[in-house]
This record gives C-alpha cells, sequence and structure tokens, in this order.
C-alpha cells in the first residue's frame, strides 16, 4: 500500500501573523481559522479551490487562540487571550457576535461543544476548567469550575458521545471528567507525559484517546471500565510514539472516518500515522504512513481532518498560512 | 526595574566586554555565500543585540555581567537553530524569566523567521532552572506576555541600547 501527503492549497490567512488553529463545521464545507491577528476567518469551497468567505473582527481585543463550531453548525465560539469567549451566530451566510462569556481571569486557552449542543466547555492559563450550559433561550450559564491541574490548561476536547469531557495541561497531566449530581468532577488524571500535554482528540468511537506533548511524543490511552461501572475509570497509556517528531507536538486530530492520526509539530512537519491492521487493541501499534516535512516555514500549530470528506486535512502555521492536504491511500 | 529599595546582587563582578572584529576581505564580498555562523551570532547577536540588552537591576549590559558570553552561543544556519543559554547574576535571580523573555524577544526581531531560538538557563546556575526553561519554551505563553502592555514596556526597555 502506497500513502502519500499532497498539498491542495495553501491561503495566505493571517498574514504578518500567526494562525493558531483551524476547525472545520460540521458538514465539512465551512473552514474557520482564528489567529494573532485577532481575527477569525471562515473559508468554503468554491469549485476546487477554497476562498475566504467572512472575516470576524472586533469581536477580541487580543489573539484569538481557538475556534469551535456547535455540532449544529449554527454557532461558534472562539477563546481569547482577552480572557472572554466569544459566541458567534450564523445569520444567512454572516455571523453576528451573539453573546460574550466572562469570568476567566487571563487567556482563555480553548473552547469545546459538547455533542449534544447543550453544553459548552472552556479552559484557561487559570489553571481552571468551566462548564457552560445552554439553554433553550440561547442563554449561557457557568454550572461548574473545577480546578483539577496544578497549571496552565491547554486544551479540552469532549468525548464523542457520551459527556465526558477530557483537559491537557502545563502541569504535564490529561484529566477526564464526569457530571456527578450536577457537578463536574475529575474521575482520572493521566500521567506519563513528561512536560506540556498541547492537545488532546478521541477515536471514533471513544474507547481512545489520543494526546500530544513537548515531550515529543504522543500517547495512545485506552479506557478500562471501573469495577461497578461508576466511580473512576481508568485510562492505561497502550501505546506511544516517540522517536518521529523534531520538536514540540502543538496539536493531533484523530480522524473519525479513516482512523488516521496527523500531527503538528514545532519542527515544521504534518506526519499521518496509520495504525497497523493486525495489532492487538491492547497494545496497538502505529507507524508513520507519510509526512510532509516542510509542511509550512515555521512551527505547525494545529492539524484537522475534515469530518465528511476522507482523506481531507487542514493545518495551519505560525507563518500565517492554512494550508489543506489529501492522505491518499492507494492499494 | 529595581522593583524594591534592597538590590538582589548588590556588588556584581563586572566583566570586560570584548572588542569588535575587524572585517575581512571575504565578509565585504557581496558574491560570497555568508551563512549565519556562530561568529556571525557573535558579530550579530552579540555584539549588537545582547550587549544592548540590560539588566533589570543594573544599568549594566547582559555581556558586562557575564550573563551571556559567546561560547554559549550555539547556531545552525542549515537547521535554522539558535541556542542560548544564559547564566543568571545569582541562582536565586528573580530576573531570570525576564532576562530570557528578552533575549528571546531580540532574536525574534532580528532573525529571520525560519529560526528556531531556543533559550535556556546555563545548567546549574539558578534554582528555578527548568521552571524557568519551560516557560521560556512556551510560545504560546510568550506571545501571551508579549501581549501585555507593560510587561512589553519592561522588555523593549531591557531592549533600549545605552550609551557605551
Amino acid at each position: 500500500m502506497k500513502e502519500a501527503l499532497t498539498r491542495v492549497q495553501t491561503l495566505s490567512a493571517h498574514p504578518d501573523s500567526r494562525c493558531w488553529f483551524v476547525s472545520w463545521n460540521p458538514t465539512g464545507t465551512l473552514l474557520a481559522s482564528c489567529g494573532g491577528d485577532k481575527a477569525i476567518r471562515i473559508w468554503g469551497r468554491e469549485g476546487d479551490s477554497w476562498v475566504c468567505r467572512s472575516v470576524l473582527q472586533d469581536g477580541h481585543q487580543r489573539t484569538v487562540r481557538k475556534v469551535a463550531w456547535s455540532p449544529c453548525g449554527n454557532y461558534l465560539a472562539s477563546a481569547s487571550f482577552d480572557a472572554t469567549t466569544c459566541i458567534w451566530k450564523k445569520k444567512n451566510h454572516e455571523f453576528e457576535s451573539f453573546d460574550v462569556l466572562e469570568g476567566h481571569e487571563n487567556e482563555v486557552k480553548c473552547v469545546a461543544w459538547a455533542p449534544s449542543g447543550n453544553l459548552l466547555a472552556t479552559c484557561s492559563r487559570d489553571k481552571s476548567v468551566w462548564v457552560w450550559e445552554v439553554d433553550e433561550e440561547d442563554e449561557y450559564e457557568c454550572v461548574t469550575v473545577v480546578n483539577s491541574h496544578t497549571q496552565d490548561v491547554k486544551h479540552i476536547v469532549w468525548h464523542p458521545t457520551r459527556e465526558l469531557l477530557a483537559s491537557a495541561s502545563y502541569d504535564n497531566n490529561v484529566c477526564v471528567y464526569a457530571e456527578e449530581d450536577d457537578d463536574w468532577e475529575c474521575r482520572a488524571t493521566l500521567t506519563g507525559h513528561t512536560s506540556t500535554v498541547w492537545s488532546l482528540a478521541f477515536d471514533a468511537a471513544g474507547e481512545r484517546l489520543a494526546s500530544c506533548s513537548d515531550d515529543r511524543t504522543v500517547k495512545i490511552w485506552r479506557e478500562t471500565p471501573g469495577d461497578s461501572g461508576q466511580g473512576d475509570s481508568s485510562w492505561k497509556c497502550v501505546c506511544t510514539l516517540s522517536g518521529y517528531h523534531g520538536r514540540t507536538v502543538y496539536d493531533v486530530s484523530w480522524c473519525r472516518l479513516t482512523g488516521a492520526l496527523a500531527t503538528a509539530c514545532g519542527d515544521d512537519a504534518v506526519r499521518v500515522f496509520t495504525e497497523d491492521e493486525a495489532s492487538d487493541p491492547e497494545q496497538p501499534a502505529f507507524s508513520l504512513a507519510a509526512q510532509a516535512t516542510r509542511a509550512h516555514s515555521q512551527d505547525v500549530n494545529c492539524v484537522a481532518w475534515s469530518p465528511t470528506e476522507a482523506g481531507l486535512l487542514a493545518s495551519c502555521s505560525d507563518d500565517g498560512d492554512v494550508t489543506v492536504w489529501r492522505f491518499h491511500r492507494e492499494p | 526595574m529595581s522593583g524594591g529599595t534592597s538590590l538582589e546582587n548588590a556588588n556584581p563582578v563586572i566583566f570586560e566586554r570584548s572588542g569588535e572584529r575587524l572585517l575581512t576581505a571575504t565578509d565585504e564580498n557581496e558574491d560570497v555565500h555568508d551563512p549565519i555562523d556562530d561568529r556571525e551570532i557573535f558579530d550579530i547577536l552579540f555584539l549588537h543585540l545582547i550587549r544592548s540588552i540590560n539588566d533589570p537591576e543594573h544599568p549594566l549590559s547582559l555581556e558586562e555581567l557575564n550573563v551571556v558570553e559567546q561560547v554559549r552561543v550555539k547556531v545552525n544556519d542549515a537547521e535554522s537553530t539558535v541556542g542560548i543559554e544564559f547564566t543568571p547574576t545569582i541562582p536565586h535571580c528573580s530576573m531570570a524569566t525576564l532576562i530570557g523573555l528578552s533575549i528571546k524577544v531580540k532574536l525574534l526581531r532580528s532573525l529571520p523567521d525560519r529560526f528556531k531560538i531556543d533559550v535556556h538557563i546555563t545548567p546549574g546556575s539558578h534554582a528555578s532552572e527548568e521552571a524557568v526553561n519551560k516557560q521560556l519554551a512556551d510560545k504560546e505563553r510568550v506571545a501571551a506576555a508579549l501581549e501585555n502592555s507593560s510587561l512589553l514596556e519592561v522588555v523593549n526597555q531591557c531592549l533600549t541600547p545605552r550609551d557605551i
């Protein structure tokens, strides 16, 4: 089998700035990018190329670190260094600032919607993770503040089907939270990385979680259910990908359609790993299937697989560009 | 930026500044490819940049306090990497992060974008070496710090050359 990563298009998304993050809408028709220029850009497809559909400015006073689409695709949330999270509502083909969530003491690093669309989570350099509830009147209320990390919280991600939340931190740990009696509690702390954990991604079934770190490794964790089905679950590291990344691994994306794992690295490369079909689920083996060593001219900050088109991958970089790639597997 | 009435290191050892390098004929020949190497770092970064960075507590440059030495500057032009180790004046220097940040900012502003810049504390020279190194290596926190106008002002103050 021959695999390759080919460049489809490079967009000068945030010129003279850094592009921090990209996010696909649920139908894979729009891509949102954000960056150090405090702006969010929405990209849409026109024939074979991607064009800028709208620019969302004036929502934030400082860097927009991450963006996330609601599961219905009608809302976009943006997390900013200005300590706020903006909710944008799609109206016809434009986006309007709809609400501003305040409360974190300093930089908001990440925002994520639960699969139901009724919950939103944010995390910050103030070491906390906040869970917000969205009611029928589209009002946001903070229901929990969890302080399980001892340092800056970098990333949060929801389980694909269950109301389970995972967070990654500068304290080198990953925490997994679940709701108990209207309160969110840390159910498991995943220790093993030896430096900052930058990002997380669940696999399609939600049985496994991938984490990537400043320690230049990617770890795969697998859930082992608790004895009674209640209480603490435990997550065991079943695989460590080491020796592939030359510098910090800033992001990881696990394709829900193909199972391929993509990484964004500080050595300017985008890499794609595939799981060896014959490998034991208790001890899975991943191999490097394809890589673009000079994917960008500076650090790659984010990789995101299209949710609807198998093999379509977007990446973004400190050079301000967004690149769309196609990952081929030829039999 | 003395931060208080008493100085942490009241009597620093002051080191002599090194002299200017003499240009050779090939240096001035525009046809000869001149990659950025250790000597270039010494010339460009050390003489013109680091020498101008001031210690936040003393009206002295980092070179005069031996915070930065040429042997602790490693550059690889082909791989676009620059590594710098700096030595805080005392093991409990509370200014270590600020000094490291100032060095990093000066290099970020002066070198082409392709360079990966790693600023570390000289091993064994500071009590919180690991924590300071981790913070300086975290580009997200560095980016956030540089959006903080009061901190940026302090950094810029450290980077303003004095008359020497």
